[in-house]
């Protein structure tokens, strides 16, 4: 026993053996991507940056009842609220204060006609603090921008809704 | 007007090798953290230049431009001072270095015992960096960095007597010609073991990275360094390894000379040889970072001490009783 250790010891075969694997690691492929010229595949349950989404003819889904700001456990969300014209309640503001969110999807599950929702967009840091306060025309601007994958992405994830 | 157009040769001479060598070290940060990344299965830097390969000339250009910081309680020519010797010791080393029978900067006679000297000053960057620095974490580190490095120059030092023994001669471009029929690796392999796990060590590479053991000492003796100060440590570093790794190619791998002396491999410049084998012993040095945990430091005093010392000290004995017994001593 004590031997064979001490022979282990001066032939250094843990050691040999340890750099024999690192080399043939060497020649394996790579495990991680180019980021900003590769990415990565996103679930379409990604929770990234937020959007409010409008019905095809136009009119804004959201209906104020609040619940996305009252289930928001980081408070992150300002709603107010008026009646519009037609008779039907509308957000006159929706901010979303995104250094407070924490991105855990609750808003989206919350609301009862889909219209908060996180897109797969995770690449929107900011040279400065302002720019992250998100306004109503904000949100609203993102949902037109990603409204196709938006729309698929709530498709693909609906039989487990 | 003569003397002018001798320091002109001479200067031109000294460029002629210190640029090579800057570039080098920046080429051989490069190799190491690719050669790192691979064991790792990543992809190391690869977007600076082809493959990357201007990756710390970027991080150079970086460094000049940062602010550098001197600390108030430090001692600022000391401070100032410590890099300043770490680069310059670990570059004027290479004066000696032959890269062909004609090609050597300065051809000394006692050429082995200069590299020594030098690199055993470049002790003192370090202690005086860390120092100076009037900090814990630097004065800690660097009191490791300087047993370690003596410690370790012990044992260097008794295996360069084994390589000597059978040269006869401190002149580095004799000890090259010395390996014409036999390389020094053969009969001392067990001393080149020592030699390359010693200079692991004399460096600071891991694993015996201890001066700089981020998680007990933040970044050793570099701790309070920024901007060109804290890359002229990591530019003399890289150039020690590089010497070291030049050092253990010439007493072992027979330098310059071609592994075989036959027609094609003889039409080669020995430069490129002697290249050839740095980078062999470089990508080892750099394996080796990627698969070895750290050492703890009374376990690298115990091997230094305990295991390299007396392994060397018999194996100069046995070479010198070989030497002697079969009358194979070499004449000066």
């Amino acid at each position: 026993m004590k031997i064979t250790r001490f022979l282990k010891t001066i032939l250094m075969t843990d050691f040999i053996g340890g750099l024999l694997i690192a080399i043939k690691e060497i020649f394996k492929s790579k495990k991680t991507i180019n980021y900003p010229f590769e990415k990565g595949k996103i679930s379409p349950r990604y929770r990234g940056e937020h959007a409010l989404r409008r019905y095809p003819n136009g009119e804004e889904r959201c209906i104020a009842c609040k619940l996305c700001e009252a289930v928001c456990p980081a408070q992150a969300i300002t709603i107010e609220s008026s009646e519009r014209t037609d008779g039907s309640r509308k957000t006159t503001r929706y901010d979303i204060d995104m250094m407070k969110c924490i991105y855990c999807g609750l808003c989206e599950e919350s609301c009862p006609v889909d219209a908060i929702v996180q897109g797969p967009n995770f690449e929107f840091s900011t040279e400065t603090r302002e720019e992250l306060y998100y306004t109503k025309e904000k949100l609203l601007d993102n949902g037109d921008r990603w409204e196709n994958i938006l729309a698929a992405n709530i498709k693909a994830d609906n039989p487990y809704r | 007007m003569e003397y002018i157009n001798v320091i002109f040769q001479e200067v031109y001479k000294i460029l002629f090798l210190l640029v090579p060598v800057l570039v080098s070290v920046a080429m051989i940060v490069w190799l190491d953290r690719r050669v790192w990344a691979f064991v790792q299965k990543r992809q190391g830097p690869n977007v600076v230049g082809p493959f990357g390969l201007l990756q710390s000339l970027a991080d150079a250009l970086k460094y000049i431009f940062k602010e550098i910081i001197i600390p108030a309680s430090s001692n600022k020519i000391i401070f100032i001072l410590a890099p300043i010797i770490t680069m310059t010791l670990a570059l004027i080393a290479w004066a000696v270095i032959p890269f062909s029978e004609s090609q050597v900067l300065a051809n000394i006679n006692v050429g082995i015992l200069y590299i020594f000297a030098v690199s055993s000053l470049g002790v003192y960057g370090i202690i005086m960096g860390g120092w100076a620095s009037n900090s814990k974490y630097p004065f800690l580190g660097s009191i490791r960095s300087a047993a370690q490095m003596v410690s370790y120059e012990v044992s260097i030092g008794i295996i360069i007597i084994n390589v000597l023994l059978c040269v006869g001669s401190l002149n580095l471009n004799d000890i090259v010609i010395a390996q014409k029929d036999m390389w020094f690796i053969i009969p001392l392999f067990p001393m080149f073991v020592i030699f390359f796990i010693s200079a692991l060590a004399e460096t600071n590479r891991p694993p015996f990275d201890l001066p700089e053991a981020e998680a007990e000492l933040v970044a050793g003796y570099q701790t309070e360094y920024s901007g060109m100060m804290y890359a002229m440590f990591w530019l003399g570093e890289y150039a020690n390894i590089l010497l070291m790794c030049a050092l253990g190619s010439i007493l072992f791998l027979g330098g310059w000379l071609s592994p075989i002396d036959l027609y094609p491999f003889n039409l080669i410049p020995g430069a490129i040889w002697l290249i050839f084998k740095i980078l062999l012993l470089f990508i080892l040095f750099a394996l080796v970072k990627a698969i070895v945990p750290r050492y703890r430091y009374d376990q690298l005093m115990r091997l230094g001490w305990k295991i390299f010392l007396p392994l060397s000290l018999t194996y100069v004995v046995l070479t010198a009783s070989y030497l002697f017994y079969f009358n194979l001593l070499p004449t000066i």
